[in-house]
This record gives structure tokens, C-alpha cells and sequence, in this order.
């Protein structure tokens, strides 16, 4: 159920609709909470039990190298739980101290370097809040759309990042002259390892060690992780223990085997770093249900890997007309931008969909509209507008269902 | 215009290389005068041997050692087999042979023989990560030998050939042109965009 965006009035109201019992129960509750001595402060805080929403995780032969999926047709706001965000690993979650851990900056510098955690943190430290999608996120759609929107879009998720700048570290090792790819490799089982463009690096690629106001989570790359704003989560090297610079890219299993993206004349686009624009209507989405008729806010999220959302656009119409969603302020470049429209579902099927344009200009695309430019085998970077259709009776389904 | 066309990587990595990222994006305004913190120390040689391990698709990084067709069927039978198959076929892990002319099909395969660029990227991979439940068991032999085995059941190298730090990264790889710079954005008719990426 996607109620939980819902403000109280609006569960009330349909908690009316459902029945006077539904109120009495809860109302009871309520009144005996007041009545009983609550639990004791604990040292380090949980979530109600009465909240469910998990991540979906994909089955796999070999568990370490698998998918996780945010629960986004439950997300509030712009920013993910640390718990829920999702993961893509190839080779397990690392344990790691971080007090022995290390990260070398080596190669074509003039100060190789070894450095702790403590050397780390002693640099001047950045925050940004972005979104971070892996590149593989959607891929189920080029073949046909899935049911519901954490499976199909929910491998994405929004955090606020600290750590420091890669150019300012960098700079402690000073790059020599020639070179232009950093070679960033992580510290777990199969040592990922990505070839990131030396321009990227000295732009605005940060080291983070925190993640929502905390250490970031094991899974997320404990104790360091390389964070490339906008670009594809696995080019967003966890766990990270090397950062050697050379004049050429290393041809990694991971930037040639994997993300990179087939073209139907055989050839294959190489360095598709970037996550273009793209959005998704969370409420209603495939699986919920509208308990009746009447006054809904629609909701959902925008990113662009490009910078700032400039607009969504709405549709109820199944793509005929479209009108602009309201956008949640302050909205931050190549991060969640919250959406949402007031609409009142009159019992009629409705085909909805959202598409989000970029401050670059850029318009989410059709599903039609990219299998025409790249056919359906190139795995990576799908972004199309995903319609949903909510039927007469209120319940939800994915077009193509 | 050259860019859509499907340049070879060694153009794209000589224009990298030649600096045109560095130039397209400058460095961060500001850092460049700002003062060393003079954190860390020199690493050790061991610390980057152990951390940083990469091999390029010249071949620099590649470790002493060597190994054969007939050595790396062992080796393959020993550590691999369980996961891949017993002739590459694919299992727990993913088929390692076959697919070379199917990328163009509605049904592409790809694998180390149909797709992959670079036999150094067989070489570093295998030694980085595999096998999956116990990465790092292998010597550099084995990994050599491994890799001329893998190569030899795609066709593309012979029986007789000796894999090593000279002779890997002259292994013509069939796909080895294969690839081409990103295009994107590639729909709703808009002009490609200055991207941070090595390739415009
Ligand atoms: C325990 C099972 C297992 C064993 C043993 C194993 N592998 Fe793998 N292999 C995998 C899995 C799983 C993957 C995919 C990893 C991922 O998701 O990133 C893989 C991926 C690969 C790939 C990349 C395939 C591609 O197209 O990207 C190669 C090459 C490979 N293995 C070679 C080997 C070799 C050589 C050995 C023996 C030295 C070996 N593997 C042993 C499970 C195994």
C-alpha cells in the first residue's frame, strides 16, 4: 500500500471510507499509548514496527554479487534511509576497520601517498546531497515494463554525502603533467575497479566516509568510498583502497564486460558514465490501490545526473496532455527532486505518467523513443517515462500488464 | 562527427592522454593555490603491489611468470570448472566461450571471446577476482596459464601458445575495435552535450 506519504487527515478520510471500525480500533490505541508508560531511551534509535517497507532482493545463485532495491513507492522526502538505500555488489560486503584500512594515491604523481582514515578526516570536509542510480537500474524495461516501481526503478536512492574533494587530495600528491585517468580500485572481494577520467576527478568527484549525518554503512562502501556526482553507482568505486594516475584507461572487466552499452549494429558504447534524466510516479504505482474516488496527490521523483530538475510533467491522459507537477524546494543539482500534483481520480481508468526535463534542456524519453536509438540489448542507462494505469475499481498496474 | 563513427580505443585513449578532459574541465577553482595539509606518507612497495594491482591494456603491471594451453586446462579443471563448467560453457558462473559474431543478432552473447577488448582484462580480472569464493588463491602462472586456456577454447590463440607478460598483451582480441565513445544524448533530437567524459 502507498498510504504512507499520505498526510492524517488524508488516512482518516479513507480510513472513513473503509469502515467506522477501522477509526474505533485505532482511535482505542491511541488512547491507551497515553495511559501506559512508554519503553526507555536506547542508545541507537529503531523504526516503528508498524513500518514494513524493506528492500526487494533479487535471487541469485552466488548472494554476494547481487541487486537490492530501494522500497521507493514508500520513500518520503528527498533523502533515503541509510538501511534502505540500494546495493550492487560483485563480490560480498567487506568488513573493514577502519583504522587499518588504507587508501595509496600512486602512479603518475609527484608524492605517492599512504593514507589512514585519520589522515583522511583531517583534510577540510565537503557535504552534498545527491542521488546516486546504479547504471544497470531499469534494465528489465528494455525487454518489456515491470509491475511495480521498486523492482523496476528502485535502484536508486538520495543521500547526503561528507567527505573531502578529490581534487584537494590531488593536490597533496600532486599529479604529473600527462596524466589523465585515475584508476580507482576497491578494497572487497572481487577489488572493483573503474578508469575515471582525470577532468572528472579534479571537477567534483568527492572521497566520502559519511553518509546522513553518520559513518556511511558497510554496504555502501565502510570506511571510503569515491563518489562521482551523476554518474553510474558502480562507477562510484566502494570500499576504496587505490587511486593510481595514468595516462590511459585500464580496460576494466566493469567498464568493458559490464556497463557498457550494446548498440544494435553490433558496436558498443564505452565510458557511458552519466545517468540522464529520468523520473518515476511512486504514487499511485503498480501494486497500489486507491481506496475510491476523490481528491489523490500524485507524487514521485526526478534526477538528473546532469545537474538540476527543471521540471516534471504530469499526465493523466496516457500522454495526450501533460501539465507541470509542483517541485519540492530547495531542489539541489543531481539530486531527488520530489514531485507532486493534486489529481481527483473520478473512478474512470486513468494512464498516468511523469516525465522530467533537466536544466540542460534534456527531456526524459519515451520507452519507444530509446529502444528506436539503441535497440533492447544495451542493458544500461534506461530512463524512459514508465506509465502506470490505475483502473476503475482503483487498483494499479504497470502499461503493458 | 568522428566520435559517432566508431573510432578505434587507441585513438580514444590517445586523445585522452593527450589531455583534452584536463583541458575540457580545468581543475577545481581555488584548490590549485591551496596549502599541502601534508597528510600520509610514502606507501610501501608492498602497500601498492597488495591495494593497487592493476594491469593496463599495455601490459604494464603485468607480473613475471608464465603459463600454457595444457597447464591452464588443469588449472581451469581445479578452480574454475565447478562455477564456469567444465569447457566454458557457463554455470553458477557466467559462460566464458563463444557468442564471436552473434553481437550484431537480436540474441547477442557475449563473453571473454566475443566481446571482450583486451586479453590484459581477462589476465587482471581473473587475478583480482576469481575464483569468486577465494580470490587471490591463484599464482601468476596460474593465472597466465588460465587465461591461455580461456582464449584457446574461444579460438584465439593456439594450442602451443605460451601466455606471459610479453606475448598477453599482443593477443588479438576479435571485438578488440568493437568499441565507440558515448553518443548520448541520442534521443528527442538534441545535440551532444560537453560531457566530463575522455571522448568529445
Ligand atoms: C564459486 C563460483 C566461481 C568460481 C569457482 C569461479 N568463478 Fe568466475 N565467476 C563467478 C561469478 C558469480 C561471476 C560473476 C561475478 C559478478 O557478478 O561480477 C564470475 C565471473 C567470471 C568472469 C567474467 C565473465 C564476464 O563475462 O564478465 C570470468 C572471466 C571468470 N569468472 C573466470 C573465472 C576463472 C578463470 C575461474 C577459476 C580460476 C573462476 N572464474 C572461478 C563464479 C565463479
Amino acid at each position: 500500500m502507498g498510504h504512507r506519504h499520505a498526510s492524517r487527515r488524508q488516512i482518516l478520510r479513507w480510513s472513513m471510507a473503509a469502515g467506522a471500525g477501522v477509526l474505533a480500533a485505532g482511535e482505542t490505541d491511541a488512547a491507551a499509548s497515553a495511559r501506559t508508560l512508554g519503553a526507555p531511551l536506547g542508545p541507537y534509535g529503531e523504526r516503528s514496527p508498524f513500518e514494513k517497507g524493506i528492500r526487494f532482493t533479487r535471487e541469485s545463485r552466488t548472494p554476494e554479487t547481487g541487486s537490492s532495491f530501494t522500497p521507493i513507492q514508500e520513500s518520503l522526502g528527498t533523502i533515503t534511509p541509510s538501511a534502505l538505500h540500494y546495493e550492487r555488489h560483485h563480490g560480498g560486503i567487506p568488513s573493514i576497520d577502519p583504522s587499518v584500512h588504507r587508501l595509496v594515491i600512486h602512479g603518475m604523481v609527484e608524492r605517492p601517498l599512504s593514507l589512514s582514515m585519520a589522515d583522511i578526516r583531517r583534510l577540510p570536509s565537503v557535504t552534498r546531497t545527491l542521488v546516486l542510480e546504479c547504471g544497470g537500474n531499469s534494465a528489465g524495461e528494455w525487454a518489456a515494463p515491470g509491475p511495480d516501481v521498486q523492482r523496476t526503478y528502485g535502484m536508486v536512492s538520495g543521500s547526503e554525502w561528507t567527505g573531502v574533494s578529490l581534487a584537494r587530495l590531488l593536490e597533496e600528491a600532486g599529479v604529473r603533467p600527462g596524466a589523465s585517468w585515475v584508476i580507482a580500485e576497491g578494497a572487497d572481494a572481487c577489488r572493483m575497479m573503474r578508469s575515471i577520467p582525470l577532468g572528472k576527478a579534479r571537477q567534483d568527484s568527492l572521497l566520502a566516509y559519511g553518509q546522513n549525518g553518520e559513518a556511511m554503512r558497510p554496504a555502501q562502501g565502510y570506511p571510503l568510498r569515491l563518489i562521482n556526482p551523476g554518474w553510474e553507482g558502480n562507477a562510484n568505486v566502494k570500499w576504496l583502497q587505490s587511486l593510481r594516475l595514468t595516462d590511459q584507461p585500464y580496460m576494466a572487466r566493469d567498464e568493458t564486460s559490464k556497463y557498457s552499452d550494446l548498440m544494435p549494429d553490433g558496436k558498443t558504447r564505452i565510458f557511458t558514465f552519466e545517468m540522464e534524466a529520468k523520473s518515476v510516479i511512486t504514487f499511485p504505482s503498480g501494486g497500489q490501490m486507491l481506496p475510491g474516488p476523490g481528491l489523490y496527490e500524485l507524487t514521485g521523483l526526478a534526477w538528473s545526473g546532469q545537474g538540476l530538475v527543471d521540471r516534471v510533467e504530469v499526465t493523466v491522459n496516457g500522454g495526450e496532455t501533460w501539465q507541470r507537477a509542483l517541485l519540492q524546494e530547495p531542489r539541489l543539482p543531481i539530486a531527488l527532486t520530489r514531485f507532486r500534483l493534486p489529481w481527483r481520480f473520478d473512478g474512470r481508468e486513468a494512464v498516468i505518467a511523469s516525465r522530467c526535463v533537466d536544466e540542460t534542456g534534456y527531456v526524459q524519453p519515451t520507452r519507444e523513443a530509446l529502444i528506436a536509438a539503441r535497440g533492447t540489448n544495451s542493458i544500461y542507462h534506461y530512463n524512459g517515462i514508465k506509465f502506470w494505469r490505475v483502473r476503475g475499481d482503483g487498483t494499479v498496474v504497470h502499461v503493458g500488464a | 562527427m568522428w566520435a559517432r563513427n566508431g573510432v578505434g580505443l587507441a585513438v580514444l585513449m590517445a586523445l585522452a592522454s593527450a589531455g583534452s578532459i584536463n583541458a575540457s574541465l580545468g581543475s577545481a577553482s581555488g584548490v590549485a593555490q591551496s596549502p599541502r595539509f601534508g597528510v600520509g606518507r610514502a606507501p610501501t612497495a608492498d602497500e601498492i603491489r597488495d591495494l593497487g594491482s592493476a594491469i593496463a591494456p599495455d601490459g604494464t603491471g603485468l607480473p613475471a611468470g608464465s603459463g600454457n594451453v595444457s597447464q591452464g586446462r588443469a588449472v581451469f579443471a581445479a578452480h574454475c570448472a565447478r562455477c564456469h563448467g567444465r569447457q566454458g560453457e557457463g554455470e553458477i558462473g557466467a559462460r566464458l566461450v563463444g557468442g564471436q559474431g552473434s553481437l550484431r543478432s537480436p540474441r547477442p552473447l557475449k563473453t571473454v571471446g566475443s566481446f571482450w577488448p583486451y586479453a590484459t582484462t581477462l589476465w587482471d580480472y581473473v587475478n583480482r577476482a576469481m575464483p569468486f569464493d577465494k580470490p587471490g588463491a591463484l599464482q601468476p602462472d596460474e593465472v597466465y596459464a588460465v587465461s591461455a586456456f580461456i582464449l584457446n577454447l574461444n579460438g584465439i590463440i593456439g594450442d602451443d601458445q605460451v601466455l606471459n607478460a610479453v606475448t598477453l598483451p599482443k593477443v588479438q582480441m576479435p571485438n578488440r575495435d568493437g568499441f565507440v565513445p558515448d553518443a548520448r544524448p541520442d534521443v528527442n533530437g538534441l545535440k551532444p552535450r560537453p560531457q566530463p567524459t575522455p571522448v568529445r
